[in-house]
């Protein structure tokens, strides 16, 4: 959901995260380099950029839990985790997905995978840790929520356009470098330059677009959590657990987590969440705005 | 659930299907002739109590309905404990599978029309080998999905671990009578069942 994205923004990545995202971004760059050098159409650089957003898609699991160093238990290995999801997916009518743990003191969790049957949930080890086996059980309903809205396939669809309009702006820069020498007039270092300028737009507006999106399907998450186990408030104390701890765990941890929060429960760095400028560049809502959903769906269930 | 609404975020919650419950008396005499398996003569309802109304208010209210006299002791009796994992059980302890059968159903229609459908997890009838059955019946569950419809054998040996050849054995055995579950990543396991 939105990885890619991220993973360009490059900031502070741990060596798990830049051995991912760097093939990536190396890939993109040669190939996009050489197939503008050597004159290919631009509509098969798309192609082949489709290609890889495709196949980020369809190996979202395993490159998630290998970013995130989680590893898939067995149910003798953690039975009440197991035990958790069962149940979870048995109210909700939904195929159980893999069930993995992150061996860091981080408290979060996340959801991934192409689609429910091949979704993976995982569960840091901080989280449970510090959540009462309730809260985690509300934790879980929110991300197999995100499982059964497919998120991950939303995400990634939605935030394809942006990515195509980011890699036209490369691709325009590029052939304006490697042609300017060569030729005569100004007319295609113009039409060049409009191109890069309508992609820079597209590419931010997409962006904007795309993490709006991205707090819509949190709240939604929230919602369908909330109202599967029946308890919101239980979701709603969890995430007050959670973001409270997040504050007080050092800043340098977080921002190596920073480019896999659009897979979080909550946020690794929530800092200025007051600003509105930084709610519109957020992958989720403010805990402000989530809490007060919880509160008024709780407020339904108990007048119901 | 469908594909808009679920790619819209909109899970709706899933109502319980109840009346698959009823193919299991009919079902009785296969378990009894061929698996050599009987009545623990317990049933047990599982259920998610959401926030809102006290679930006591709820207990009263269906051992009311289900007219249970505290003083006559051949009725079925009902109780309700708490799992370690915070779900609800309304336990009915009788002799006779068909009475087990109706009085779970009840349970579940009560349930149902006090909106807490979507809550209804499974309901699980404890199965003992026949005073004459052979040593191969071993003792186990049906356990019914609600959500599902369907049902699936549990055969715990231990405090975490399953007998999945005797699962499997009953599954072949009573599989045609019952609306079985095929898909056996749903069969999932139910430890430390309090009943």
């Amino acid at each position: 959901m939105g990885y890619a994205k991220h993973i360009e923004s490059d900031r502070g990545l741990t060596a798990r995260m830049f051995v991912t995202g760097l093939f990536l971004v190396i890939l993109w760059a040669i190939l996009g380099a050489v197939l503008a050098a050597v004159g290919v159409g631009i509509g098969l650089i798309v192609v082949i950029e489709l290609a890889v957003i495709f196949g980020q898609y369809w190996f979202s699991d395993k490159i998630a839990l290998f970013g995130m160093g989680g590893r898939l238990v067995t149910p003798e290995e953690e039975p009440t985790l197991h035990a958790m999801v069962d149940r979870l997916c048995a109210l909700a009518d939904m195929p159980k997905p893999r069930v993995a743990v992150a061996e860091t003191d981080m408290p979060n969790a996340f959801a991934t995978g192409r689609s429910p049957k091949a979704a993976v949930v995982c569960a840091t080890r901080g989280i449970m840790r510090r959540l009462s086996d309730e809260e985690l059980e509300a934790v879980l309903a929110h991300e197999i929520s995100h499982v059964a809205h497919r998120d991950v396939a939303v995400m990634t669809i939605a935030s394809s356009v942006g990515m195509l309009a980011g890699l036209l702006t490369r691709v325009a820069m590029w052939s304006s470098i490697f042609t300017s020498d060569s030729n005569d007039n100004g007319g295609g270092a113009l039409a060049e330059l409009a191109i890069m300028l309508v992609s820079i737009v597209v590419y931010a507006l997409s962006f904007l677009l795309t993490m709006a999106l991205s707090r819509y399907r949190e709240l939604a998450a929230d919602r369908s959590g909330a109202i599967l186990i029946g308890r919101p408030a239980l979701l709603a104390s969890a995430l007050v657990k959670i973001t409270g701890e997040m504050s007080r765990i050092p800043t340098k941890d977080l921002r190596k987590a920073e480019a896999f929060n659009a897979f979080f429960f909550t946020p690794a760095i929530n800092g200025k969440s007051g600003t509105s400028i930084g709610n519109l560049f957020s992958t989720h809502p403010t805990i402000e705005k989530r809490l007060a959903q919880l509160d008024e769906l709780e407020r339904q269930l108990n007048a119901g | 659930m469908g594909l808009l609404d679920s790619i819209l975020g909109r899970t709706k919650a899933v109502a319980p299907k109840l009346d698959a419950l009823f193919s299991l008396p009919s079902a009785a005499v296969t378990l009894e002739v061929q698996a050599g398996l009987v009545t623990s003569g317990r049933a047990g309802v599982c259920w998610k109590p959401p926030a809102g109304q006290a679930p006591a208010d709820v207990q009263a209210e269906i051992s009311a309905l289900l007219d249970l006299g505290e003083g006559d002791a051949d009725a079925p009796s009902l109780r309700s404990v708490e799992d370690d994992l915070g779900f609800r059980w309304l336990i009915v302890e009788g002799a006779d599978l068909d009475d087990l059968v109706t009085q779970a159903h009840q349970a579940n229609t009560l349930l149902t029309e006090a909106g807490w459908g979507p809550q209804l997890l499974c309901s699980v009838f404890g199965l003992r080998p026949a005073p004459d059955a052979d040593a191969s019946a071993k003792a186990g569950y049906l356990v019914y999905l609600f959500k599902r419809g369907t049902f699936y054998p549990f055969c715990p040996t231990g405090p975490a671990s399953r007998d999945n050849e005797a699962e499997l054995r009953l599954k072949s055995t009573v599989g045609a009578d019952l609306p079985f579950e095929p898909d056996l990543s749903r069969w999932m396991a139910l430890w430390c069942l309090p009943l």
